[in-house]
């Protein structure tokens, strides 16, 4: 039951967009994300939204699936909404009742910031959709190199996200036999209300924090025997290599996002 | 030449009075196969982190080809040469992908990647795993996560291979893959093999074994010395093989054999 969960969204392809450098792609998404903060006409978001959905085409992504991720900002999305509606003043005043009162400016800030956050989170959800955990893990080493310099230690933080995903898996088979464990000694994980159920966990949660620790010990055991010194001075199997179509995309992207911030 | 060489080693672990190891001696030499057995608590698992700088005698010498384990400076070139191998294939494999668990070792030798690649082909090869290079380790056997250990070490090319009950979390099938893989690396890459274990099966494989009591090695001899001396193996905590008790009997009672070491030597004999 818990091992069904996958890993983050991915959902492999051979798309030009899921063959694209993930540096690259994360490079991108950040421009865009700047952009999406600096367009402010209705032209802007048009435009914006029709890139949104070109790359989309372009990823063979199933619609439904990045609309479903919009799922759980519905609710951040209408209060947004509300409150620039009545809050945000100047301009006519279209609507009045009482103390309500909504005015031009409200109307016009509030959908704009709507647009804002929904195509914020289509944008980056083409990248974790595109994107295997692994290489983002591997874009984010390389994009962090250059603050080693300042004591970042990019190469570590690697590292633990690479174990963290080795890990995932492994955890949660062995939550599910503790779960079992403590069903078979007449646990109950299912009845009561919410207070009653979180205090169900303790009983998973702690052997399942002990036995984490210990793995954790022997794997920094195994890690130190196999030579393994920190991040610095380590070669990789598989070094990301930029392609021209990389660059060309990258160069493409910016003249984009320059054109959009006209609008 | 002696490859390692432990001389009056002792050691204690923090915070605990009796001492862990209490003058072990024991030499193995290269392309030895060498079991160590005992029986829990006997200091067989710290005799084998002594072998690869994972713990440092508080008394007395470990030397790998020379060079003492007492001197941080060899500390690396050491572990290139000593692989270790633990018991649970679970929580020693560190990348999503067998090749990248496998290419873990030499990335840390900081070998240029066409050279891992190689290293990651061939090491997967000797260990019988090509073609799951691109497999998740979680999704394999426990005999098949043992042995993507066992290529992750081989990759970095060592000398000899230290295994610390490598099959003891695993079912019968795994034991066999696993025993099998170390044989031929003893025999047909001339890897020096030390192996902790507390089956007798396995330690009859070996060439000599040592067996360990009470953090001292009390004796060091070729299987079949030890197997007839029932007083030192049932002193040290242990049990003679299943198939060297039964030959033994039989031999008591006047049927003829020959030295038996494993259950398939028996069945060989008998029929």
């Amino acid at each position: 039951m818990l091992t069904d969960i996958t890993i983050g969204q991915y959902i492999p392809g051979k798309s030009i967009v899921h063959r694209m450098d993930p540096r690259i792609k994360i490079l991108i998404t950040l421009i865009k994300i700047t952009i999406l903060f600096l367009i402010d006409t209705f032209w802007g978001f048009g435009l914006f939204l029709l890139l949104v959905v070109g790359i989309l085409l372009a990823a063979k992504l199933p619609i439904k699936r990045v609309l479903r991720g919009l799922k759980p900002v519905f609710f951040l999305v209408i209060l947004t909404l509300v409150l620039h509606l009545f809050l945000t003043r100047g301009g006519e005043v279209l609507w009045q009742w009482g103390f309500l009162r909504i005015e031009e400016a409200g109307v016009f800030t509030g959908f704009f910031m709507v647009a804002r956050i929904l195509l914020l989170i289509m944008f980056t959800s083409i990248l974790t959709l595109t994107t295997s955990p692994l290489e983002l893990t591997d874009g984010i080493e390389y994009l962090l190199k250059p603050l080693a310099r300042f004591g970042l230690p990019a190469g570590e933080l690697a590292m633990m996200m690479t174990i963290a995903l080795r890990f995932i898996p492994t955890l949660l088979e062995e939550a599910e036999k503790i779960m079992k464990a403590q069903q078979a000694r007449g646990a109950d994980f299912e009845s009561g209300n919410i207070i009653q159920r979180a205090k169900a966990l303790i009983p998973l949660l702690v052997p399942l924090f002990i036995s984490a620790f210990r793995r954790a010990d022997e794997l920094a055991l195994a890690m130190e025997s196999r030579c393994y010194r920190g991040g610095s001075n380590r070669t990789r199997l598989h070094e990301l290599q930029l392609k021209k179509s990389d660059l060309i995309l990258f160069f493409l992207a910016v003249i984009i996002a320059v054109f959009i911030s006209f609008f | 030449m002696s490859q390692i060489v432990i001389q009056d080693v002792e050691f204690s672990y923090r915070g605990q009075q009796d001492k862990a190891l209490d003058g072990v001696d024991l030499e193995i030499n290269q392309g030895e196969f060498v079991a160590i057995i005992g029986a829990n608590g006997s200091g067989k698992s710290t005799l084998a982190k002594m072998m690869n700088v994972l713990l440092v005698p508080d008394r007395g010498s470990v030397t790998v080809e020379g060079l003492s384990t007492s001197d941080p400076d060899n500390i690396w070139q050491i572990r290139q040469q000593v692989g270790m191998v633990f018991q649970n294939p679970d929580n020693q494999l560190v990348a999503t992908m067998v090749e990248d668990d496998v290419a873990f070792g030499p990335e840390n030798l900081a070998l240029p990647s066409e050279e891992i690649r190689r290293r990651v082909d061939l090491a997967l090869q000797v260990v019988g795993m090509d073609g799951y290079q691109s497999h998740p380790p979680h999704k394999l056997s426990g005999g098949q996560k043992q042995r993507v250990a066992i290529a992750g070490i081989l990759a970095m090319k060592p000398d000899c291979i230290v295994l610390d009950e490598p099959t003891a979390m695993l079912d019968p099938m795994g034991r066999k893959e696993v025993l099998n893989t170390i044989l031929r690396l003893n025999q047909e890459e001339n890897i020096t093999v030390v192996l902790i274990t507390h089956f007798m099966e396995e330690a009859g494989l070996a060439n000599k074994i040592a067996v360990m009591q009470r953090g001292v090695v009390t004796e060091v001899a070729p299987p079949r010395e030890i197997f007839s001396n029932t007083a030192l193996i049932s002193e040290a905590g242990l049990d003679i093989p299943e198939a060297v008790k039964l030959a033994k009997e039989l031999q008591e009672r006047g049927i003829s054999l020959p030295d038996i070491m494993t259950a398939d030597e028996l069945v060989e004999a008998l029929c």
